[in-house]
Formats: structure tokens, C-alpha cells, sequence
């Protein structure tokens, strides 16, 4: 496959690098929060930020559904795995992340406890089918894009008559947690955090369509730019919002109109909508609970509900101490604010979940950015 | 997990399945979540599900960033798993 010369991307990059720089208003600053995990990314693997004039500040977000799940529900799966004796199946980015007293899944699965990893429900539905004798759970986690594929898979148990097949339904939804970002009383204890916009997310918006955040752009006055993953596309939509603040807009614009439409993949929502309802709320990690932010299984398809089919015990689970991941995916903190960030707690021995999975800003400052924020006195001491 | 990743549809099955390429690897994938795929047509693939077509200058594009940003080998390896 022939790839567009480099060189061209680095032209256009300087240019519009320029447009923002010529764009910003030298008086005032600008918050904008990326919302993905995979802006976060981006920002950092392209080193964006230096291409930023000074007043221009990126606010990591908590797009990152594996960040944003609270303990209590992964100590509901280590039980569903350990106690219940299911084949538990999740997808690879939830193996590590500690629970209560640092257990996680892996540490279920060096136990005897029967957890797999897997890259699709459909592999999920495979084992069930070969498994007939066992009860197998998939662990369901992420945001809109990965919500379809579940509600397929619970049809497809439907249809078959799969009656081994149940999912844990832990699903949420990104408008919801963006507004409750802006509104909601724990920003009194956290601290406020200033955002002047959003980069909206991108494949979310390819299943959700960018219509929903028309409501919440008007309602709390804040620009929002869906925007892709490619470090051009985040510069664009910076310019869009910059170009937004400046005219005192509050629009939903599309940078990302290559693969994002007004309405989404009415399909894919339509699936989604036959087998989920709204929960009245839910608990995020970070975010405190949340009205409406998350689905649950309808009724009509109960029967391949995990918590309906299991009982699981309610029991109080606890944040690991001193852990900045509340405050870091509301964009309070930043991850060199947390006492544990490089010193305990690293990628190869994580205690928050935001430095456990890769898109998590813990994790993206380890690999590329933990130098940034350090003075270059301070550089060329250590070496 | 969030990744997802262009793949060009080289066969199409029964159940909404289809067999896609990315790069060398060959993969049965969902096509329950679009609609009208033909063989040739380039699909963003989402945890073995087609999330939506997309065009070729979109697949390279999006298959370049992902090599250079060091994703690409990686995302493989979990597909191919």
C-alpha cells in the first residue's frame, strides 16, 4: 500500500501550526479537553503539544473505559470468576487492572480462577457453544463503539438458544459523562478545571453521529470539534476551536466528516436500543455516580443478564491510597501531580487503572511526555 | 481496546461474516453492524465487528498513522491471536 509522502503531512503541519499560532489571542488562554484516550495519544506520540503557542493547553479527559470503570464492578467480576466458577471473558485491556487489594483478573486467573482473553464477543459466543456444560460471562466494558458488538452478541445467544451465555453489562456513555464533567457538585471537592472546549471523539461519533452533543454544546456553552485520531486532525480542531472561542461560538463542528456523520450508524443504534436501556446511574471512577450514563440489559433479553443469573455479594471497595486517578480524569490533576506516578505505581506494576491501560494519561506520560513539565536546568543536572 | 483498525473485505459468508485482511492476517469479522459491503471495500474493524465502510484514502491514511505511531504491530498480534 502506497502511504502520502511524509514531508507533505510535516508542510501542512507547519502551516496550520501557524494558523493557530497567528489565531490565538496572545491575552487569553485556552482549556481544551480531549475526551479519547486516543487524542491523549496522539498529543503525546506526536509531541503536539510543542507545536502549541504557550496559551494553548490540552486537558486530559477520562475517555478511557477500562479508566473510568470503578473498583466495585471489577471486584464483581473477579467474584463472578472465583466464586461462581464461570469462564469469564473480557477483553485484554481489563487482565491488569488492580481491584480491591491489588487483585485483578490475572492474578483470579494464576489462581485456577477460569478467565480468558478475547479480542470479540464473537469468541466469547464460541466458547459458550463449546462449553455447553459451563456458564460463561462476557465481562462487557467501553463506550459507544464497542456497545454495538455486545448487543449482537446477546441476540446472537438469543437466536441460538445459548442459554450458558451471559453478559456483565458495563457500558457507558460519553455525552453523559462530558456534561456531568461540567456540572456536577464533586467538582467542589476536586477543584474546578477549566475547559474552554472539547475535541470530540471520533469513533464514538461514527456510531452516535455528532448530533448528540448539539444538546450539551448549547446547554453548557462550550464548543465541541469532532476530531480524528491523526495529529493533523487534533491540530485542525484546535484551530476550529480556537477559531470558535474567538467569535464567542458554542457549535458542534465536524473536522471528521470522512467518517463521521450528523445521524452516526442508525443501524448499529438501532441494535443497541432493541437490546439496552438507560440506567438511572451509575458510579465512574473519577466521576462519581452519574444519572443516565450507562446501559443495562432490557427485560426481554434478562435471561443472558450476569446480574440478574448471579448473585453477587455488595461489598464496599476502596481506591488505592493516594491515588490521583479521580482528580487526573477529571483533568484536575495532572499525572506528575500523583505521588505514586513513577515512583509505585508504573505500567509494568500499575496501582491506578489510568496508568494501566494504554490510553489512560498516566500511562501516555510515562511512555512519552514525564519529561515535559520538568525545567531544562533541571534535564541537564541529571545528566 | 478502543483501537479500531481499516481492513480491506476479501470474502463475503453466510451470518453476516466475512473474512478481511489487514496486511497479511486474515480475519472472520461481523458484518452485522453495516450494510451493502461488497468484496474490495475497505471496513473500520472494532473488536471483530465492522463498525462502518470507509474509503481507501482513509485506510492508508489511518494504517500509516497507526505504523508510525507503533500501534499497527501490536494491534496485529492481538487480532491474530
Amino acid at each position: 500500500m502506497k502511504f502520502v509522502d511524509e514531508y507533505r503531512d510535516q508542510e501542512l503541519a507547519r502551516t496550520v501550526a501557524a494558523a493557530i499560532a497567528a489565531e490565538a489571542d496572545p491575552d487569553r488562554n485556552y482549556h481544551f479537553m480531549e475526551f479519547c484516550g486516543g487524542h491523549t495519544h496522539a498529543i503525546f506520540r506526536y509531541g503536539v503539544q510543542d507545536l502549541m503557542p504557550e496559551n494553548v493547553h490540552f486537558v486530559h479527559g477520562p475517555g478511557c473505559p477500562v479508566c473510568v470503570l470503578p473498583v466495585s464492578r471489577l471486584d464483581d467480576a473477579v467474584e463472578l470468576a472465583e466464586r461462581h466458577g464461570v469462564i469469564l471473558c473480557t477483553y485484554g485491556d481489563m487482565m491488569r487492572v488492580p481491584g480491591t487489594k491489588q487483585r485483578s483478573l490475572i492474578r483470579a486467573k494464576a489462581d485456577g480462577a477460569d478467565v480468558r482473553m478475547v479480542y470479540s464477543t464473537l469468541d466469547a459466543l464460541k466458547i459458550a457453544r463449546e462449553n455447553p456444560g459451563r456458564q460463561v460471562v462476557f465481562f462487557a466494558i467501553g463506550f459507544e463503539t464497542t456497545t454495538p458488538p455486545t448487543a449482537v452478541a446477546l441476540k446472537a445467544a438469543e437466536a441460538e438458544g445459548l442459554r450458558n451465555f451471559s453478559v456483565f453489562c458495563n457500558h457507558v456513555l460519553t455525552p453523559s459523562a462530558i456534561s456531568h464533567i461540567l456540572e456536577s457538585p464533586e467538582v467542589r471537592d476536586l477543584g474546578i478545571v477549566k475547559i474552554d472546549g472539547f475535541l470530540g471523539p471520533s469513533h464514538v461519533s461514527s456510531v452516535i453521529g455528532s448530533q448528540p452533543y448539539e444538546f450539551f454544546a448549547e446547554e453548557f456553552q462550550k464548543p465541541v470539534v469532532i476530531a480524528g485520531f491523526e495529529p493533523l486532525d487534533v491540530m485542525q480542531s484546535v484551530l476550529m476551536l480556537i477559531r470558535q472561542v474567538n467569535d464567542g461560538r458554542h457549535e458542534v463542528e465536524n473536522e471528521y466528516t470522512r467518517v463521521v456523520t450528523e445521524e452516526g450508524n442508525v443501524k448499529a443504534q438501532a441494535l443497541v436500543s432493541d437490546v439496552f436501556e438507560l440506567r438511572k446511574s451509575f458510579a465512574w471512577r473519577g466521576l462519581g455516580t452519574v444519572p443516565y450514563s450507562a446501559l443495562r440489559i432490557r427485560d426481554a433479553y434478562a435471561d443472558f443478564d450476569a446480574e440478574k443469573r448471579f448473585e453477587l455479594s455488595v461489598k464496599a471497595s476502596r481506591e488505592a491510597k493516594s491515588c490521583e486517578c479521580p482528580s487526573i480524569l477529571r483533568g484536575v490533576k495532572k499525572p506528575t501531580d500523583c505521588k505514586l506516578f513513577g515512583t509505585t505505581c508504573t505500567p509494568q506494576s500499575p496501582i491506578g487503572s489510568c496508568m494501566v491501560s494504554s490510553e489512560g494519561a498516566c500511562a501516555a506520560y510515562w511512555t512519552y511526555g514525564r519529561f515535559r513539565d520538568q525545567q531544562p536546568a533541571k534535564l541537564e543536572a541529571a545528566e | 481496546m478502543c483501537l479500531a483498525m481499516p481492513a480491506r473485505v476479501v470474502e463475503l459468508l453466510d451470518n453476516d461474516m466475512a473474512v478481511v485482511a489487514f496486511d497479511t492476517v486474515r480475519k472472520r469479522i461481523s458484518l452485522a453492524l453495516v450494510e451493502d459491503v461488497a468484496i474490495g471495500d475497505f471496513v473500520l474493524v472494532h473488536v471483530g465487528y465492522a463498525l462502518h465502510k470507509v474509503s481507501v484514502e482513509e485506510a492508508e491514511r489511518t494504517l500509516r498513522m497507526m505504523a508510525e505511531a507503533g500501534v499497527l504491530e501490536e494491534e496485529l498480534e492481538e487480532i491474530s491471536a
